[in-house]
């Protein structure tokens, strides 16, 4: 009996409509930047998709100073009613371009085509139209009759989901009447680029939204600009650090959302099934690039070993390859670099003890690709049961005790998701009142929803994005 | 009442009512998020072109063509055993179904139909579909078919005692039923649209594995929904986790509903990797169908012709 292939089914990338060069978006028009131009590379083959320009110090200043004229003249003064109509226009659009997007941003990050076209490009659009319908509604927010925006937001989005961050970002600033620059990540700049295309589509007054691709250099001038009032950081909590302490004694408002290494604690009674695919879940999502990724599980002594056989034997069916085909489940690692870091930080793992466990699925040749990976034998001192791999690794630790379970979850500088699974209701709603993470899923993982709140404890940053908390950060209140 | 080719922990489980319900109870549960969310991803895998055709081939050897109406007769029942010889005469490489599946006393006549082909008999006994009547005249029912050359029998479950926790009573019957089967093979429906959680689809199959069941069938056909994919999930994961207890090959059948080729697909895909690839046979999957053959062939004629071809082209027998 032959083996049951599936046939390749690719996404055209001719649908991304890519251009040889993109520009930054300053002032409702595309513009030569005077930055040192980059490449942005296509992780799966590691060819050049794009010229990008990128912003100089000048182009900062002239992107925070379109966006306090808009501030001050359009877009802070309009209704919230009229905000809103712009605000369902861009979500309309980007469910109009949604495939377009989902293929430009596979193409750039890396990530499954069924990722971006199907859980991507949905909650971007389901972001903008949550946060449309709140711009009429500030005064009932519960945050006063009349709350003030802040002025201009800069904000800084990572490059595990360039696009979904730039929604959680701008459409819960533009909905309270902030204006807008934003920093895409050095290597996927395209989508919110083209997203600068929408804003021009939706009729958005000029400088509401400004685009200004660069690396970490540009970062670090938008947040020292002395014309921004508020620094919105999604990414790594080294550089939130450094951005900590460059606003500090300023009166700029911060939000952090950094690192994660959640906890995924399943206990004796869980579904086991689908216990073993919300771990899938959990950590091979995006490659294991996300911040809020079940990276440390957490498994009941009495089960490992059948949690760990039930385990192994699904990851072993993940597919990996193309991302741009339908049928892949994990797709490349977004750069050399990161391959690299995950790659050190796994052999650390085995390098101090921990049995390492490889799906034998094929790996491509060409591009950046990680095999799925399982730590057993991990135990709380070791690295990768300490630090955020941010990568398809996961590490297994195992507990005998409900409160030897939230001692150990406990038990990391992060807090941003955590995991429980079980059958018992009452067990559930103990763990989550004694977990210290922001968000806390209950037999499932990596759900998102506009109205959810989303944000971290200690080293995972402050503030919340999201829901009705979510726009507190936007408004003097 | 244990069965004796058991291992030790799974043979103690059997040993009397108590400890049959406290091992049905102690298996984990089903989240029915998450199955029917892992269901509908997997329903999305691309199959087209050589895999498609490998698939409708596969699917098709798969079958059980079946009639289960009141109003069969021999010569309905003559006519589905030619198109179980020959699914497609305009196309000999056509793969054969696996077998016909007809009531008791009609199993003279598919026996005859099917002389000499190797295609099996299947006979739904067992007071088909209610299964409420005696005991005695279940067996009787088994007897009629198995005397008569069924080579598979089909039971159903009884239901009642299965919700009223009852679980040695079923376990008991499907045991009776299996020793009166002799050599031919046991599918135990567990019709899972009456038994409506999936934790109960859970322990209806490990009942029926426990008790000596060769297959665990979905469905009577006769009750709605019938077969669906999250509950064929369940019931793969029975069998893969009966696998890694004892090392015995045990198959699942879904029944009823599935009447198009994409739908097989997506089911051939969940054997392929909830249960694994060994499942990929007749031996360890069926599909009880009644109408889905004809859209199996006329799909692998689309492929192999590269246009479609109307109904009109294949036998509606």
């Amino acid at each position: 009996m032959p083996a049951f292939e599936y046939a390749p089914a690719p996404e055209s990338r001719d649908l991304a409509n890519l251009k040889p060069s993109y520009r930054p978006f300053i002032d409702g028009e595309f513009v030569d930047g005077g930055g040192e131009p980059l490449k942005t590379v296509n992780p799966a083959t590691e060819e050049v998709l794009a010229e990008v320009s990128t912003a100089s110090a000048a182009d900062i200043d002239t992107a925070v100073k379109a966006a306090r004229k808009a501030f001050e003249k359009t877009w802070g003064p309009m209704p919230g009613s009229e905000r809103a109509k712009y605000l369902f226009r861009i979500a309309r659009l980007i469910q109009e371009r949604s495939r377009e997007l989902a293929v430009l941003e596979t193409l750039d990050n890396g990530k499954p085509i069924r990722e971006s076209r199907d859980s991507d490009l949905p909650l971007v659009a389901a972001h903008f139209f949550y946060h449309a319908g709140w711009a009429d509604k500030l005064g009932y927010a519960g945050f006063g009759p009349d709350p003030k925006p802040l002025g201009v937001a800069g904000q800084i989005i990572p490059w595990n989901f360039p696009l979904l961050m730039l929604a959680w970002k701008i459409a819960p600033a533009l909905a309270t009447g902030n204006t807008v620059v934003l920093k895409p990540a050095e290597t996927t700049p395209l989508t919110a680029l083209v997203f600068g295309e929408i804003c021009q589509q939706a009729g958005l007054p000029p400088g509401v939204v400004n685009i200004l691709p660069g690396a970490g250099e540009t970062g670090a001038r938008l947040v020292e600009h002395p014309g921004v009032d508020k620094i919105a950081f999604t990414g790594s909590t080294e550089v939130g650090k450094l951005i900590q302490r460059q606003v500090a004694g300023t009166p700029k408002r911060l939000t952090l959302e950094l690192g994660g290494k959640a906890a995924n604690v399943v206990f004796d009674d869980a579904p086991l099934d689908q216990a073993v695919d919300g771990i899938v879940n959990g950590i091979f999502f995006n490659q294991g690039h996300v911040c809020c990724a079940g990276s440390r599980l957490l498994a009941q002594e009495s089960v490992v070993d059948e949690l760990l056989d039930k385990l192994r034997y699904r990851i072993s069916t993940l597919r990996l390859g193309d991302p741009l085909d339908k049928n892949t489940d994990v797709g490349a690692i977004n750069s050399a670099e990161q391959l690299g870091k995950i790659r050190a930080l796994a052999d650390s793992g085995e390098a101090e003890g921990a049995q390492r466990w490889t799906s034998p699925c094929p790996v491509p040749d060409r591009g950046f690709f990680f095999a799925p990976t399982v730590f057993s034998g991990v135990h709380q001192s070791m690295r990768i049961a300490r630090e955020e791999i941010f990568g398809p690794v996961l590490s297994v630790l195992t507990f005998r005790t409900p409160d030897e379970a939230v001692a150990k979850a406990n038990n990391t500088p992060y807090g941003l998701s955590a995991g429980i699974w079980t059958e018992k209701g009452s067990r559930i709603l103990w763990m989550a009142s004694r977990l210290r993470a922001g968000v806390v899923w209950a037999n499932t993982f990596n759900r998102f929803d506009p109205a959810a709140p989303f944000g971290g404890y200690q080293e995972s940053g402050f503030g919340r994005e999201g829901g009705r908390t979510g726009l507190e950060g936007y408004l003097d209140v | 009442m244990s069965a004796p080719t058991l291992p030790a922990a799974l043979a103690d489980a059997t040993r009397d009512d108590a400890s049959l319900r406290r091992f049905l109870h102690g298996l984990p549960g089903v989240d029915q998020v998450g199955v029917e969310a892992r269901a509908a991803a997997l329903a999305t895998r691309s199959i087209k072109k050589a895999s498609k055709l490998w698939a409708i081939d596969t699917a098709i050897s798969m079958v059980d063509l079946t009639t289960l109406e009141g109003a069969d007769t021999h010569g309905k029942v003559r006519a589905l055993t030619a198109k179980a010889r020959r699914p497609d005469p305009d196309r000999p490489d056509t793969p054969q179904v696996a077998a016909v599946c007809v009531y008791p006393d009609l199993v003279a006549a598919a026996v005859e139909g099917l002389k000499g082909t190797g295609i099996g008999i299947a006979s739904v006994a067992t007071a088909f579909p209610s299964g409420r009547s005696s005991r005695q005249v279940k067996l009787a029912d088994v007897a009629l078919a198995v005397e008569s050359g069924a080579t598979e029998v089909d039971m159903v479950i009884d239901r009642g005692a299965f919700l009223e926790g009852r679980y040695g009573a079923v376990f008991e019957e499907i045991q009776a039923v299996k020793a009166a089967c002799g050599d031919a093979h046991l599918k135990v429906i567990l019709e899972t649209g009456e038994l409506v959680t999936y934790d109960n689809v859970r322990r209806a199959s490990w009942l029926a594995l426990l008790a000596g069941g060769d297959f665990i069938k979905t469905s009577t056909g006769k009750v709605s929904p019938a077969a669906t994919l999250p509950v064929t999930h369940v019931m793969l994961q029975a069998v893969r986790d009966w696998f890694t207890a004892t090392g015995e090959l045990r198959g699942v059948k879904p029944a009823g509903g599935i009447r198009t080729t994409k739908d097989a697909i997506k089911y051939l895909v969940a054997v392929h990797e909830v249960a694994g690839e060994q499942w990929l046979t007749p031996e360890l999957f069926r599909f009880g169908a009644s109408s889905l053959l004809n859209d199996l062939l006329l799909q692998r004629r689309t492929q192999h012709d590269g246009h479609y071809s109307g109904p009109d082209h294949v036998a509606v027998d």
